[in-house]
């Protein structure tokens, strides 16, 4: 099997907030690739460097956030090295990004045709009915009924769930080649979850393009992506195809956050497992592996020696110096 | 890849495409139905026709004394409201009067206001160095108050009616300066903002699309409610010698040089006294009714 080409590629990735003395990496050398009609989730606790790992993308951190290493390759251009009126083209052009917080990711003041027709208009010159005649066409695609008379409409006239329709209407509008979604239906109830991720799944299908899904939800993981990459404390952890992640963990940290997940046919009288201790204070990082004072298994080698990603197949890679030393807990 | 494959589009609306007529002119009709402020508009519309024809509603000039009626009370045969302390015609008065004391109550009111509200819009979106030079700078004039300093600028110049609207106009721009900014400092951390930028938008199209809306409703308010004063700032600096010299009236003038005889012929104060409060209230209302209609949270469906 030939590798597919990739679509974006992300190489150490590295993005610090705050001064240099008093600051936080919470993007720590990431690298990834996007694959065109793939689904790639990035999961991990909160704070472990997610979103940032998004917004460096699309280089959004806001100073004093920084991005101060990496390279981050689109159509063989380095974004990171791109002019801000370059990176405006990519923004809603190339990427589209669909935000967490449907509620207040759309401007209160705009009609919600005019917020999708705002980046139409942005990438492509075209007269603004034709614009308008394409949000329309948009709304329609992602599920809102009555799209032709509800595009005069104001956000809070609509629910979460149609909210978050008109985002996605809006990200997808320009025919972006990659989709980031960022905790797409973490606002929502479950029913309208469903729904959403379906209609993310399937536009992207119909696109043919990659998408950089990001939640902490291990449900919509195992529905919705064909690759899988934990983050712990701004680095990669493990990355795998989605069965071998969820059936062949490596990393103690991918086995603990699996170990979490309570099924609907739990035993209702065992305790809810959770890993023990807090997520390190990414200012003063601990030396060694970073989830060390919270390994089950740890040794004294962890606490001194910074493990790297290493394959332990095609497709499977895990950060762990005990990977060599201890036979798989399978 | 045709839109009816797609299980999650509902058939009935995959068939509808064509625009509907646009919904606008919703904020007209929103206005329209606030009591207060449609009666308050068309209050101020009659005084603005008033003033402006009035050679043609009063016969006489307004600098033009009667010397054999003085405070005249009103509804005299001849003069329907009077005269003042000189015999000028009252009802001729105001109506000349209220030209300069509504210009002066508008025209600076506006002109800050939009140079203001883009400061304030410019320091709070970019922040930073921006942000501290024209805010800083604006700190200087505010820390004036306001009347004196008006006055010292329009000490500094000719008297006139156009000396009035610039010192008036400087004194404002900090007002508006520091509500805008605040309000974008509101806006700013919004997630759509971060959303609309995600969607390509540049700083220009961010804070003309998504910033100014939510930021103009508070500063239309605050003008309207500015007006008002500014009519009676206006006022006072004439009252100075620092704006409309006399014989020019203004209703501000009115009411000080007829305080002299406030006891004689009490009217000589009190209409253009009225007018003031009544214009200044109207302007209030107006304020209030163009806050609901520019908020989209009341329209009505």
């Amino acid at each position: 099997m030939t590798a597919p080409t990739p679509s974006l590629v992300v190489e150490n990735l590295t993005t610090r907030f705050g001064s240099d003395r008093d600051g936080a990496t919470v993007v720590d050398g990431v690298s990834f690739v996007l694959t065109p009609g793939r689904t790639t989730a990035l999961v991990g606790e909160s704070g472990s460097g997610k979103s940032a790992t998004a917004l460096s993308l699309m280089r959004l951190i806001d100073p004093p956030g920084r991005i101060i290493a990496g390279r981050v390759t689109l159509d063989g251009q380095d974004l990171l090295t791109m002019t801000e009126q370059g990176m405006e083209e990519v923004r809603g052009g190339k990427i589209g990004m669909v935000f967490q917080d449907p509620l207040t990711s759309l401007n209160p003041a705009l009609t919600i045709g005019r917020q999708i027709t705002e980046t139409i208009l942005a990438h492509r010159g075209i007269p603004a009915a034709e614009a308008e005649r394409q949000a329309i066409d948009l709304l329609v695609r992602v599920g809102v009924t009555d799209a032709a008379r509800r595009v005069h409409d104001y956000p809070h006239h609509f629910s979460g769930g149609m909210r978050q329709r008109v985002l996605i209407a809006s990200a997808i509008s320009c025919a972006p080649g990659i989709i980031i979604a960022d905790e797409p239906t973490t606002a929502l109830d479950v029913t309208v979850q469903a729904k959403i991720l379906r209609l993310l799944h399937d536009l992207q299908q119909e696109m043919h393009a990659s998408m950089l899904l990001i939640t902490h939800d291990l449900g919509v993981v195992a529905a919705m992506a064909d690759t899988v990459m934990v983050m712990y404390a701004g680095r990669i952890v493990e990355q795998a195809d989605v069965d071998t992640l969820f059936h062949a963990p490596r990393h103690p940290y991918t086995k603990a956050l699996l170990a979490c997940v309570a099924g609907i046919d739990a035993d209702r009288s065992a305790p809810l497992e959770a890993i023990g201790g807090m997520a390190p204070d990414l200012r003063n990082p601990p030396k060694g592996c970073r989830f060390a004072p919270r390994c089950p298994l740890v040794q004294d080698i962890c606490r001194t020696t910074d493990p790297a990603l290493q394959a332990v197949s095609d497709s499977h890679s895990v950060a762990c110096l005990l990977l060599n030393r201890e036979p798989a807990h399978v | 890849m045709t839109l009816q494959d797609l299980p999650s589009a509902p058939p009935r609306a995959a068939v509808v495409s064509a625009p509907m007529p646009a919904q606008r002119g919703w904020r007209m009709r929103s206005f329209a139905r606030d009591r207060g402020a449609l009666t308050a508009a068309i209050f101020l519309l009659v005084i603005a026709a008033a003033v402006i024809l009035a050679p043609v509603l009063s016969p006489y000039s307004p600098e033009e004394a009667d010397n054999l009626a003085r405070n005249a009370p009103m509804g005299t045969a001849g003069h329907l409201l009077g005269t003042d302390q000189q015999g000028r015609d009252m009802l001729a008065r105001l109506l000349h009067g209220g030209r300069v004391s509504l210009i002066v109550g508008v025209v600076p009111t506006i002109v800050a206001g939009l140079i203001g509200l883009a400061l304030g819009m410019i320091a709070g979106f970019f922040r930073g160095l921006v942000d501290q030079v024209i805010m800083r700078c604006l700190d200087v004039i505010f820390a004036f108050p306001m009347v004196l300093l008006a006055i010292a600028i329009a000490g500094a110049m000719r008297p006139g009616v156009l000396t009035e609207i610039i010192a008036i106009t400087v004194v404002l721009i900090p007002y508006f300066a520091r509500l805008a900014r605040t309000a974008t400092d509101g806006v700013v951390p919004m997630p759509f903002i971060e959303a609309a930028r995600a969607a390509g938008g540049s700083s220009f199209t961010l804070l003309m699309r998504y910033v100014l809306p939510n930021v103009f409703s508070p500063v239309v308010v605050y003008a309207t409610t500015l007006m008002g004063l500014m009519i009676v700032v206006g006022s006072g600096l004439s009252f100075l010698g620092l704006g409309v010299q006399p014989p020019t009236a203004d209703w501000g003038a009115m009411v000080a040089e007829g305080r002299v005889v406030l006891r004689k012929a009490p009217h000589v104060t009190v209409l253009p006294g009225i007018l003031i409060l009544v214009v200044s209230l109207a302007f209030n209302f107006i304020g209030d009714g163009i806050r609901d209609a520019l908020d989209p949270r009341t329209i009505r469906r």
